[in-house]
């Protein structure tokens, strides 16, 4: 069957089967961030175009998270940014094997690179087999997680608004679980800690500031911290 | 319109640093103290943002035992740190959470 399928074709489909086990991880926090997001205020199409639009699933979870607390669009906007500014580095190391294909390919390529993505993606780069169609894989790669993010945004959605009173049963506290699931495997090493002490006690004392302007704060002085004493330790054992 | 405002200037921000660098900065190497800094993005945002939700209760402190969320997040981060397994994590801080939440509410 594989033999009589064009290679674009081919490149497509395996992109979007080696990314399945992404795609499963992903399924819960869909249905999680499409509850949270109707449950915090957010309408259906707000939501949903979060999703279609934004398509970035921590930074949603953290907007959606900021919404039940208050906050203003500017600053979950920054944060926005500050979440996703992670994604640069994806884009730089993937740019190197993208950058023959013209912009009407590497805009979608582009809007589409989630972390899942980036991790199938440039593995397939690297083994260096098939580089001439790999975009194709990467695409393949890149619709299965925004179909598969869309459609259980849209479970989440509905789930959310039929199941009255799921906010009074603490699904902001699944935010800070998950968050917490994410966060303590990251932290390997003591800045990394000293990172995490200071944004907890920083976002603390900064709680109150508009807008959860102190969110801001917080994560740039807590990511300054962690950064220096990097500076340090690297600088004692050379 | 406040909705539209919030998707458009997310999805605008998510964009502008997903597809520059794709097709800009593809032949340019990331400065590495920027490629260091950003190593500690995703522990201080999520650190500052949730740690309000845990210890302060209707703008209040609440360091205390008898705290769902406080408990929950310790038994959440101890399983987080034992096993690593993310889903875990969840099911057990969310169980721990709801039950005492039953519990205190119920007696």
């Amino acid at each position: 069957m594989v033999s009589q399928m064009s290679p674009r074709r081919a490149e497509f489909l395996l992109g979007a089967r080696d990314t399945i086990p992404m795609i499963v991880g992903a399924i819960p926090f869909g249905v999680l961030f499409g509850a949270l997001a109707v449950t915090a205020g957010l309408s259906v199409a707000g939501a949903m175009g979060m999703s279609l639009f934004v398509f970035a699933g921590s930074s949603q979870f953290v907007a959606a998270t900021m919404l039940t607390q208050g906050a203003g669009i500017v600053v979950i906007v920054l944060t926005t940014f500050i979440v996703n500014v992670r994604h640069a580095l994806y884009a730089a190391s993937l740019g190197p094997h993208v950058r023959h294909l013209p912009q009407r390919w590497l805009m979608p390529l582009g809007f589409f690179l989630t972390d899942e993505t980036f991790a199938i993606v440039i593995k397939r780069y690297s083994a260096g087999d098939g580089q001439e169609n790999s975009h194709w894989y990467y695409l393949g790669s890149a619709l299965a997680m925004y179909v598969n993010w869309q459609i259980c945004t849209l479970a989440g959605i509905y789930a959310g608004s039929r199941l009255q009173g799921l906010a009074d049963w603490g699904l902001e506290f699944a935010m800070v679980v998950t968050f917490i699931g994410i966060v303590v495997p990251l932290v390997t090493d003591r800045p990394m800690l000293l990172t995490a002490i200071v944004a907890v006690v920083t976002g603390l004392l900064t709680r109150d500031w508009p807008h959860n302007s102190g969110l801001i704060f917080a994560s740039l002085a807590a990511i300054a911290v962690g950064y220096v004493a990097e500076s340090i330790s690297l600088r004692k054992k050379p | 319109m406040k909705e539209l405002l919030l998707v458009v200037g997310m999805a605008a921000v998510t964009f502008g640093v997903r597809y520059p660098v794709l097709a800009l900065l593809g032949r340019i190497d990331m400065p590495e103290p920027i490629m260091r800094a950003l190593r500690f993005v995703p522990v201080a945002v999520l650190c500052a943002l949730s740690a309000p939700m845990v210890f302060i209760d209707g703008g209040d402190w609440f360091i205390s035992v008898y705290n769902p969320a406080l408990v929950g997040s310790v038994v959440a981060g101890l399983v987080a740190w034992k096993t690593r397994h993310l889903l875990l994590t969840i099911a057990t801080g969310m169980a721990v959470f709801i039950a005492m939440r039953l519990f205190f509410s119920a007696g």
